[in-house]
């Protein structure tokens, strides 16, 4: 196998590469137009922020202006799980011992990776964090657990990995669907209240997007009963790692 | 010239790269790198563009934008390297025949 295409002669790269410049100078020029306009959204965001129950102006985006957004990106990442998950995963991944650096390196920083990431989730309402953030730590965590070996014990890894890898949308929908029935739009949230379920919201948020990321990572589906000892994503809420 | 300029230009030149790798090379790996070379150059731009003027503070709704477009990117880069994984199992190769479907 060829890196490149080999139908791909000297004329057509030549020709790419023109109509490249033509594209990339173009977005320059898009670019140099919009550095100069005056025009954005921060003055409104900072407006209302005393509404959002937040202080960081980047969270009140995410969860209360742009909470629709946000919601249905929760969903693109369960639909990408599911999508791996039906592909059938890798049948041919072997388990390796790790060396001893990894396997207490890992030992040490899993738990620093934890607080980390309850640390940006809880600051992430005043100050830069939040739940993508800290869902991300949490992932990173899951990722070199399993890199060092670990894996999720069997009695967590069917019904409860599978309502920890829902409730982060589940919660939104919920949360949404229950202002509604309280006579408000949908996630439009009352002020009084914003705080604390936009802090529910992204407690759940960033347990649901670390256990993705961590079990896009490993790429199979995990057994739904205890009898098979498939390898195993990590689960860092009930995370007792013993490798 | 203004420094979020310069940013946004890296960004474009960024995005101009990815995309000539992934008209060029046939092997799906490097089309899924490609991509998300591209879609770091789209962030950079973002968050470029966000910082544009010096005295006031970042607009935050780009930076939301990107925070979040940086998970489902990752989580669209490990649904695609498990298709290209699947096409590997079943035909033996790693890149899209253009001549018999199949």
């Amino acid at each position: 196998m060829s890196i490149t295409n080999p139908a791909t002669g000297k004329a057509f790269r030549w020709l790419v590469m023109l109509l490249l410049s033509a594209i990339g100078g173009w977005l320059a020029y898009v670019m140099l137009v919009l550095s100069r306009s005056p025009a954005g959204l921060g003055d409104q965001v900072a407006a209302q922020l005393n509404t959002t129950g937040v202080g960081n102006p980047v969270t009140a985006v995410l969860l209360n202006f742009r909470g629709y957004d946000t919601l249905l990106e929760m969903a693109v990442l369960l639909i990408a799980l599911l999508g791996v998950w039906s592909l059938g995963g890798l049948a041919d991944y072997q388990d390796t011992a790790p060396g001893p650096t990894l396997d207490t390196l890992s030992r040490v920083l899993a738990p620093m990776l934890i607080m980390v990431a309850a640390y940006l989730l809880w600051v992430g309402a005043d100050a830069p964090g939040g739940a993508f953030q800290a869902g991300s730590v949490l992932g990173a965590a899951g990722v070199l657990l399993q890199l060092a070996g670990w894996r999720l014990g069997d009695c967590f890894s069917g019904m409860l990995l599978r309502v920890v890898l829902i409730s982060g949308l589940g919660l939104f929908i919920l949360v949404g669907a229950g202002l509604l029935l309280i006579g408000g739009a949908f996630l439009q949230y009352p002020p009084a209240l914003a705080g604390g379920l936009i802090l529910l919201i992204e407690t759940a948020a960033t347990l649901t997007i670390g256990a993705t990321l961590a079990a896009l990572f490993l790429g199979n589906r995990p057994g739904l009963g205890p009898k098979k000892a498939d390898p195993e994503k990590t689960e860092p809420d009930h995370g007792n790692q013993h490798p | 010239m203004s420094q979020p300029f310069l940013y946004a230009l890296v960004g474009v030149g960024l995005f101009v790269l990815g995309l000539y790798a992934l008209i060029i090379h046939a092997h799906l790996l490097r089309k899924i790198l490609a991509i998300n070379v591209m879609g770091s150059g789209v962030f950079l731009m973002l968050v470029a563009l966000a910082g544009r003027h010096p005295d006031a503070p970042p607009d935050p709704v780009p930076h939301a934008m990107v925070i979040t477009g940086i998970v489902v990117a990752v989580s669209a880069t490990a649904l695609a390297l498990i298709l290209m994984l699947k096409v590997y199992a079943v035909t033996g190769q790693t890149a899209l025949d253009d001549e018999k479907p199949n």
